[in-house]
């Protein structure tokens, strides 16, 4: 076998490992939270007589074990269970909420990846001088705003003052995919200001890393253009620790949204996660959290992989 | 030692902050808890930066938020460096199944996306700064045994290292004489980032309800008390927004210089 | 000038200008008599406005609601079950009873025996027609312990229902001349067969037709062709929008994504109010915040301690610092004038910290902390209220302190448990429905343990009183009782404060019962 593919068997393996002992913690850990799920679901018009039926038709009662295993069960064959709040399938609610997630989640990328990288890049062929400074401190003050700061001067700045978006951001199915994208703008553009900074530093320092090493001199006494330098030869050797941020970033695009979601009425997966940690709704918290889970292990396999198969002296074993 | 403009920038404004945090309750002109005017007035000589939604002083809340704030981050980033560099420190040291175990356990950690794991557990623990700091802390423990790992993966190779192990020192003395003082200059660096994310995630909690309990209020809960006003050209949400950022930016530029200078000890990065 | 007349000539259109007020204030701003008087003509008598897609903006929507009209909580589910179904009576904005698909009530003269004429020709959107056995249906699932309905407490009372033809009989345990108001309960919408197939079938006989629910999200409804009432229901379509966030829910009221939206936060009401394009709506309801004690645990089982807080409280800062000078002040009694039978007589407690310091020496009390109990949920600015009172009374001397308690969990381990905290009540349609509730000695939310032979005497008295003016002397009496010896302290009635396109909307009413004109804004209003 090529170690190429040993090496992403491996991984791949490991990662489902990882996925499955993540499913047993979330289940577990969520099940051992204190608390009365009947209670929280009922509120103040609570009558003993209500909160009894209510737990004898949620089933409380098996084991944790038994349930951790009929749960997985059904993860396998896609059957999330039922939320214990409204009766709806969790499967079917996660579906359209996922889509919305990931769809807000690849506006932003495609438009912060490409752009981190080339501001990266320019603040490398420039470290030191204003280009570089200038792209350092604006990124920085993006970085140093909470979320929800940003996402309100958007809204006050973008809705009010300059009537150009929408300030909620819903979006159903049967939306053409241009209206679709008109209504995600803002979310869109506080996403890109809080996952740009990250993204562009470490580009910019693992090209300047790159930059000392001999070949890159070999190059530059060959007369080339720094620009050309940098994309062809520093670039694709200092694409590891790039990409290993861009997957956090991704996987952050995907699961750290929430205060976003919240803010702009966004119907994903946070918000509907926040709702349901409130009524403590746990077979959604569960099923959320193992999908969130499961994206953050599946994009840093991804990573691995890609720096593995870009890295050239994997690639070229002797 | 020459310092540069921008760190010595830094360096003056994470004084003023630290300072200030410090002697909050001797500096506040007014009590933080309590109405002294109407609703939103403008900055004025009484109110140097006005009034919040309910009448209190802004300075006031200002700068007792300052103290909470940068009490719970700091508690929480010792707490999570304490935590994660020994985990890490001891996983390097000690290799073999200590090492597997206490990374995979990591691993697990981290895949659960800390958010969601604070909210989960913010929303069914009682709701007070010592729960808070400690699940921050802990949740964040995971990035810093990751750096941490690393850093000492390298030293622990180190001849002294070998010599230490072979004189028959026990792991805690090879932890705490020979790697600690050694891989500090780059932890201390990645303690000024961990610092801010610690200031910007109870921001994030005290959004979502979960964070610091009024009538104290950090930063963040201070902009989400005031943010309605934000669309009407009241300052008001404007202030603790902008101490946010002045204090990261601070901070952050303290560390990079710290980073800059200590590059060349640094082991890997991980 | 254009917008201000324009502005001008809605109130004359809503009705809440008189033609001399309104030629007066036109004539003043430049505009010829007789044109301003042309002008109220025309707006007095403009027409409702058929067709249009109405959006609508709201708080109080979860990700975890229902169409189940039984599990109905919060604003969102309330507003679109009002839109697809239809109950079989509802409230007037004046207090009286709206008849919708009972048609005419009458009752036995002891008034435990009531009879409703159910309209014909009325249907569900599935197509079948609205009968006596549906509704009786409706109400037997009502008080099915397994349905969990929000209506329990209500339909329980009925001991015995038959439905002959197109009458249904309702048979009382107890006498009450109250029961139409009961049955206006939002919980009670009237589903084919009681909803016992499916109770989230979303099929109704309201004046829009479900098309699309999203929990937490959106209600998509259309226009029932056949809906027999020609007054309600005059947009084509409606959507009903879930906008928990204030900033963004008013950003899209301004920036007209949506036409209407409710909780306007009492913050920027008036900033709000003079902005371009918006009209602010203020209702007086019957919803009020509370701070309530255990009559029957020390140390508030000390009558003169109770006292000492009621006089210790700051009732107007509270009003305009709480709730942005949007409410009224209570009274520590839980009706004010908006319920009928109202006594406006009883003289308004304030406050005295010399007779509250007076009545806490009196009391004997060790001068230990007295510890109030708040969160953040228990009402919307719980924590100032109880912060604010804390300080007043201090002032006063008395020693309380505030312990802030996690929302979650506030409603099982603190309210009804803790002998002191914070909390709030919605209101009921009527007196007899508010006291029976959480007044009378036996009421499962009793939440202050109050236990008053003579005061639960005079409920059931009043309650089968059919003499109006012996009933109000009666209900006056029971507010004497609870004001100056019930556990309660009542400091503020709060506002339904909802915000609305000016010139878009046509046909807003202040309306008292609930928030969003009762939760039919949406099909009782049009665009312009």
């Amino acid at each position: 076998m090529h170690p190429i593919v040993k090496l992403l068997v491996q991984r791949i393996a490991l990662g489902l490992v990882l996925l499955l002992a993540v499913s047993a913690v979330i289940f577990l850990g969520v099940e051992a939270l204190p608390g009365d799920t009947a209670q929280a679901i009922l509120g103040q018009s609570a009558t003993p007589q209500a909160l009894e039926n209510l737990r004898a038709q949620m089933g409380l009662d098996q084991p944790a074990l038994t349930r951790y295993f009929n749960w997985l069960g059904g993860v396998m064959t896609g059957d999330l269970g039922k939320a214990l709040t409204n009766g709806v399938d969790i499967s079917q609610a996660i579906g359209q909420r996922l889509g919305n997630t990931l769809f807000l989640a690849g506006c932003a990328a495609v438009i912060a990846v490409p752009l981190a990288l080339i501001l990266g890049a320019v603040a490398a062929r420039y470290a030191g001088r204003w280009p570089d400074k200038v792209i350092s401190a604006v990124t920085l003050t993006t970085i140093s705003l909470p979320e929800f700061v940003a996402a309100y001067f958007v809204i006050y700045l973008l809705t009010i003052l300059f009537p150009v978006f929408q300030p909620v951001a819903m979006v159903f199915p049967g939306m053409s995919f241009w209206a679709k994208l008109q209504a995600v703008a803002l979310p869109v553009i506080v996403l890109v200001m809080v996952v740009l900074a990250h993204m562009m530093r470490m580009t910019r320092a693992a090209i300047l890393n790159v930059m000392q090493s001999a070949y890159i001199e070999t190059a530059e006494l060959k007369g080339l253009s720094p620009m050309t330098i940098i994309w062809k030869h520093a670039f694709p050797n200092a694409i590891a620790p790039v990409i290993s941020v861009v997957a956090i970033n991704l996987a952050y695009l995907v699961v750290g949204v929430v205060v976003v979601e919240v803010v702009f009425s966004y119907n994903a997966l946070g918000q509907y996660l926040v709702d349901h940690v409130t009524k403590r709704d746990l077979p959604v918290v569960q099923a959320v959290g193992l999908i969130f889970a499961a994206v953050y292990i599946g994009l840093n396999i991804i990573a691995d992989v890609t720096a593995i198969i870009a890295n050239p002296r994997l690639r070229h074993p002797k | 030692m020459r310092i540069p403009p921008s760190a010595l920038i830094g360096l003056i404004l994470t004084g003023v902050f630290i300072f200030s945090a410090i002697f909050a309750d001797l500096l506040m002109p007014y009590a933080y808890d309590l109405p002294v005017g109407t609703q939103w007035e403008g900055p004025s000589a009484t109110h140097w930066l006005g009034t919040d939604t309910i009448g209190r002083d802004i300075l006031s809340r200002l700068i007792k938020g300052g103290q909470i704030t940068i009490f719970v981050a700091l508690a929480a980033s010792i707490l999570s460096f304490a935590m994660g560099s020994f985990f890490g420190f001891l996983a390097a040291v000690s290799g073999g199944w200590t090492d597997q175990i206490l990374s995979r356990v990591c691993d697990l950690m981290m895949a659960i996306p800390s958010l969601i794991v604070a909210l989960v557990l913010l929303s069914v623990l009682p709701l007070n700064l010592t729960v808070l700091i400690l699940v921050m802390g802990v949740l964040d423990s995971t990035r810093v045994f990751r750096l941490a790992r690393a850093v000492a993966m390298d030293i622990a190779v180190m001849e002294y290292v070998e010599a230490a192990k072979l004189r028959g020192e026990k792991w805690g003395w090879v932890i705490f004489r020979e790697i600690l003082p050694n891989a500090l200059s780059p932890l201390v660096a990645e303690f000024g980032l961990r610092f801010i994310f610690a200031v910007l995630f109870i921001s994030t909690l005290s959004f979502l309800g979960l964070g610091v309990q009024p009538p104290l209020a950090d930063w963040g809960g201070m902009v989400k008390e005031n943010k309605d006003g934000l669309s009407w050209g009241i300052s008001a949400a404007l202030v603790p927004a902008l101490a946010i950022a002045l204090l990261a930016i601070s901070v952050n530029l303290v560390a990079d210089w710290v980073l800059s200078r200590t590059s060349s000890l640094k082991g890997g990065r991980g | 000038m254009t917008e201000k007349l324009d502005w001008m000539v809605a109130r004359a259109r809503q009705g809440k200008m008189t033609r001399r007020e309104f030629v007066g204030r036109t004539t003043a701003m430049g505009v010829s008599a007789a044109l301003a008087s042309a002008l109220y003509t025309k707006a007095a008598h403009a027409e409702v406005k058929k067709g249009g897609t109405m959006r609508v903006g709201l708080a109080g929507g979860e990700s975890t609601n229902t169409l189940d009209p039984a599990l109905a909580a919060s604003v969102v589910p309330q507003v679109g079950n009002a839109s697809w179904g239809e109950q079989l009576v509802d409230m007037n904005p004046d207090g009286t009873i709206d008849f919708r698909i009972g048609e005419e009530v009458s009752s036995s003269p002891d008034s435990k025996v009531w009879t409703f004429k159910i309209r014909q020709g009325v249907t569900f959107s599935d197509g079948k027609p609205v009968t006596a056995e549906d509704v009786l249906a409706t109400f037997k699932r009502h008080t099915d312990e397994n349905a969990q309905s929000g209506a329990l407490g209500i339909v329980k009372g009925i001991s015995d229902m038959k439905a002959e033809g197109d009458k249904l009989t309702l048979t009382l345990d107890q006498p009450s001349a109250d029961l139409p108001y009961l049955l206006t309960d939002y919980h009670l919408i009237i589903q084919p067969g009681g909803g016992y197939d499916n109770p989230n079938a979303g099929v109704g006989a309201g004046p829009y037709i479900l098309e699309t629910f999203e929990p937490g999200v959106r209600y998509v409804l259309k226009k029932n062709p056949n809906y027999w009432d020609d007054s309600i229901g005059h947009a084509d379509s409606i959507e009903i929008l879930s906008i928990n966030d204030n900033t963004a829910r008013t950003a899209a009221l301004q920036s007209g994504q949506v036409h209407m939206m409710n909780r306007i936060d009492p913050k920027i009401a008036q900033l709000l109010a003079n902005a371009p394009g918006v009209e602010v709506r203020r209702a007086v309801g019957r919803g009020h915040y509370v701070f309530i004690m255990h009559v029957d645990k020390a140390p508030f089982d000390n009558n003169d301690l109770r006292m000492a807080l009621k006089l210790a409280v700051k009732r107007e800062e509270m009003v305009e610092k709480v709730l942005g000078g949007l409410g009224s002040v209570g009274n520590d009694f839980p009706i004010n004038a908006a319920y009928p039978l109202f006594d406006d007589t009883i003289p308004q407690r304030e406050y005295d910290a010399a007779a509250a310091k007076a009545a806490y020496d009196k009391s004997g009390h060790d001068g230990s902390p007295i510890i109030l109990r708040t969160a953040p949920g228990a009402f919307p600015g719980a924590v100032d209220a109880a912060n604010l009172f804390a300080a007043s009374a201090q002032a006063a001397g008395i020693p309380l302190q505030i312990q802030l308690e996690p929302d979650d969990g506030y409603w099982s381990n603190v309210w009804n448990v803790q002998p002191f905290c914070a909390s709030y009540w919605g209101g009921r349609p009527t007196q007899d429905t508010m006291y029976s509730t959480a007044y009378l000695s036996t009421a499962e939310w009793n939440d202050t343990k109050f236990n008053n032979a003579k005061f639960d005497e005079l409920l059931l008295a009043a309650r089968a009183e059919l003499d109006e003016t012996k009933r109000k002397a009666d209900y006056s009496a029971m507010a004497h009782i609870v004001r100056d010896e019930g556990g309660l302290i009542l400091p503020m009635f709060n506002e339904f404060v909802a915000g609305i396109r000016a010139n878009e909307i046509g046909g807003w009413i202040d309306d008292p019962n609930a928030e969003m004109m009762n939760y039919r804004a949406p099909s009782k209003c049009w665009l312009v």
